[in-house]
C-alpha cells in the first residue's frame, strides 16, 4: 500500500531562517487531516514541499512514493489538486474561461470543467469576468480548480476563508463527499470551529514543529483537558457538592440551580452516574474539550 | 509540447481580447503610410517617396517603437503571474517552468508577427496601389525583408521583457527596469559608442567597431534594413561603419535570431531558479 504522503525528518530553511524542524507524518488514501498552525507555523511550507515546489535540505518527503520534485512530477501533479491562499487568478478572463483553461493544462475534458462550476455554485456567474468576483467566489473557483480531473491528493490551503457560512457548509458537504470517493484531503485552517466534525486527524504545527498529531479523542488523551458540565436541577447545592466531595472535581455555583464541573477525563462517567442518582436532576450538559481549546493547550504547552 | 500550446492560445487569445493586436496593427499601419506619405515634405514635397527612403524612415521609427511595444508587452509575463498567485498554481498542474516561458513567448511572439504582417503588409498595399514609382513587386520584397526583421526586432525585446520579468520581485519594478533596458539599447548604445569613438581618438582598432555595432540588437535591426536599401542612405552616425563592412543581410538577420534565442534561454534558466 503506497501512502498518499510520507514525511520522513523533513527540515527546510528559508535564508538561515528554519521553516520546518524534523517534521515527520504519514497521510493515508482517503484520510483528511486538518493542519492547524499560527502563521509561519510551517503550514504552506509543508503544502509546498508536498507540491514539489521546493525541496527539502534534509530528511525525505514522498509523494505517492516518489519525489515530487523529481524528473516524473509530471505524472504527480496530474493526481494532484490545489487552492492556495490567496489567488485571483485572471481578472480579464470569465470564470468560464479560467477553469477551461486550466482544464486543458490538466487535460481535463471541458465539460467536466463547466459541471465543476454548477457544482461550487458559480453556475450564475460563468461568464462574469473574474474582476468582478467576490473573495467567496473567486474561493469557489479555486475549489472548483483543485477538483479538475479527480485528484487522489486535495491539498486545500485556507479553503474556508472569505466563504459565507452557507458556503462553507456546502464545502464540507463537498469535503465529506470527496472523502467517501477515496480521495486525501489536507486542508490547513486557522479557522477551527466547525472544521472538527469533518476531519479525521489534526496535524498542529508551531515554530517548524509538530507540536501533536492525532483524531480528535486521542488529542483530547493526550492533552488531559477536563470536561465541562453544567447541571441544572432542583436540588441542595450542597447536596450534590458533598456527593462530588470524594471525586477530584472543580465545582463552581453559577446560581441556586445550575453548577458548572471540570471533570478530567477519567472520572467523566463516574461524575454522570453520581448526578444521575439525584432526584431533583433536570439538564446535564456536557462539552467534551474543543479542538481549539486544545490547539491552544498544545501551543502553551510547547511555546 | 501540447502545454506550450495551450499557454500560447492563451496569451495570444489574451491579445486579442485587450485589443493589443488591433493598437499594434494600427501603430504599424499609420506608421508607413504615413512617411511613405509625408516622408519628403522636409523636402516641399507631399506625396508619396522613393521605397529606399521609406524603409529607411520606417526603420529608424520603428526601432524605437518596436521595442517599446514588445517591453510593454511581455514585462509582466512571470511577475504578474506571480502577483496574481497564478504562477504558483500553473507550476503545480502538470507544465515545466520552461513550456510556460516557451508557451508564453509564442503567443506574445504570435501576436508581435500577426500584428507586423497585418499592420505593414496594409501599409503596402496601399503603397503598392497608389504609388506609380514602384512596382508592386519591388515593394512586395522590400517590405517583406522589413517585416522579417521588425518581427525578429519584437521577438528579441519580449526575450529581452522575460529576462526582466524572470528577475523581478515586483510587477513595478519590472515596468522600470524595461523602460531603462529600452532606453539604454535604442537610445543610449550609440552615443556611448560615439563617446568611445571620440575619446579614444581613433586608437581603439577601427576594424572592429562594425563589430560592436552587432552587440545591440536594435542597431542590427538598423543595419538589416540600411543594407537592404543601398541607395540614399540617410544614416549618420555609428552605422555608417557597420555599412562600410558589409554584413550580408542573412548574417545580420542570423544575428537577430541569435539575439533572440540567447536572452530567452537565459530567461529559462533564470525563471527554473526563481523562489516560489
Amino acid at each position: 500500500m503506497i501512502l498518499p504522503v510520507t514525511f520522513e525528518a523533513v527540515s527546510k530553511s528559508y535564508a538561515q531562517l528554519p521553516a520546518l524542524r524534523e517534521l515527520s507524518f504519514e497521510i493515508a488514501a482517503g484520510e483528511v487531516v486538518g493542519l492547524f498552525g499560527h502563521n509561519g507555523a510551517g503550514k504552506t511550507t509543508t503544502m509546498k514541499l508536498i507540491l514539489g515546489l521546493i525541496t527539502a535540505e534534509v530528511g525525505r518527503v514522498c509523494l505517492f512514493g516518489e519525489n515530487p520534485g523529481s524528473g516524473q512530477a509530471g505524472a504527480l501533479r496530474q493526481r494532484l489538486g490545489y487552492l492556495p491562499e490567496n489567488v485571483s487568478f485572471y481578472p480579464q478572463l470569465t470564470g468560464r474561461e479560467v477553469l477551461r483553461y486550466f482544464a486543458r493544462l490538466k487535460g481535463v475534458a471541458l465539460s467536466r470543467a463547466e459541471a465543476l462550476l454548477e457544482q461550487v455554485g458559480l453556475g450564475p456567474a460563468i461568464n462574469r469576468r473574474v474582476k468582478t468576483y467576490s473573495k467567496g467566489m473567486r474561493q469557489r473557483l479555486g475549489l472548483a480548480q483543485a477538483l479538475l480531473g479527480e485528484p487522489q491528493l486535495l491539498l486545500l490551503d485556507e479553503p474556508t476563508v472569505g466563504l459565507d457560512p452557507v458556503a462553507t457548509h456546502e464545502f464540507y458537504h463537498t469535503l465529506d463527499e470527496l472523502r467517501q470517493q477515496g480521495c486525501s484531503v489536507i486542508l490547513s485552517s486557522h479557522v477551527l470551529p466547525g472544521v472538527e466534525q469533518h476531519i479525521q486527524r489534526a496535524l498542529i504545527l508551531g515554530q517548524g514543529r509538530l507540536l501533536a498529531v492525532g483524531s480528535l479523542a486521542e488529542l483530547r488523551q493526550q492533552a488531559d483537558l477536563p470536561v465541562q458540565m453544567q447541571a441544572r436541577g432542583v436540588w441542595q447545592v450542597e447536596q450534590l457538592q458533598s456527593l462530588l466531595a470524594n471525586l477530584p472535581v472543580q465545582v463552581q455555583r453559577l446560581d441556586n440551580v445550575s453548577l458548572l464541573l471540570e471533570v478530567p477525563l477519567h472520572v467523566k462517567l463516574d461524575v454522570i452516574r453520581q448526578i444521575l442518582t439525584l432526584p431533583g436532576v433536570q439538564d446535564l450538559e456536557i462539552q467534551a474539550p474543543t479542538l481549539e481549546s486544545l490547539y491552544l493547550y498544545f501551543h502553551l504547552m510547547h511555546g | 509540447m501540447k502545454a506550450v500550446w495551450i499557454v500560447a492560445v492563451k496569451e495570444f487569445r489574451d491579445g486579442l481580447r485587450n485589443r493589443w493586436i488591433v493598437a499594434i496593427t494600427l501603430i504599424f499601419c499609420l506608421l508607413a503610410v504615413g512617411l511613405a506619405y509625408f516622408g519628403a515634405a522636409a523636402s516641399g514635397a507631399v506625396g508619396f517617396t522613393s521605397l529606399p527612403a521609406t524603409i529607411i524612415s520606417l526603420a529608424s521609427l520603428g526601432v524605437i517603437i518596436i521595442p517599446l511595444i514588445a517591453l510593454l508587452l511581455a514585462y509582466d509575463a512571470i511577475v504578474g503571474e506571480d502577483e496574481n498567485g497564478t504562477l504558483l498554481l500553473l507550476l503545480t498542474y502538470p507544465l515545466e517552468r520552461g513550456q510556460l516561458l516557451l508557451g508564453k513567448f509564442l503567443g506574445h511572439g504570435g501576436i508581435l508577427a500577426a500584428s507586423t504582417v497585418l499592420g505593414f503588409g496594409a501599409a503596402a498595399l496601399v503603397i503598392s496601389l497608389v504609388s506609380a514609382r514602384a512596382a508592386w513587386q519591388e515593394v512586395a520584397l522590400a517590405f517583406a525583408q522589413f517585416m522579417v526583421s521588425a518581427i525578429l526586432l519584437g521577438w528579441v525585446f519580449v526575450a529581452f521583457a522575460y529576462l526582466i520579468s524572470v528577475f523581478s520581485n515586483e510587477k513595478s519594478r519590472a515596468a522600470g527596469l524595461a523602460l531603462l533596458t529600452w532606453f539604454g539599447l535604442v537610445l543610449v548604445f550609440d552615443l556611448l559608442l560615439l563617446g568611445i569613438l571620440v575619446i579614444t581618438e581613433g586608437q581603439l582598432q577601427p576594424a572592429l567597431l562594425p563589430y560592436l555595432l552587432l552587440l545591440n540588437p536594435a542597431d542590427v535591426f538598423r543595419l538589416t534594413n540600411l543594407s537592404g536599401a543601398s541607395a540614399g542612405n540617410v544614416y549618420g552616425g555609428v552605422l555608417a561603419m557597420g555599412q562600410e563592412v558589409g554584413f550580408s543581410v542573412a548574417t545580420l538577420l542570423g544575428v537577430q535570431l541569435l539575439w533572440v534565442i540567447v536572452p530567452l534561454v537565459v530567461a529559462v534558466q533564470v525563471f527554473k531558479r526563481r523562489k516560489i
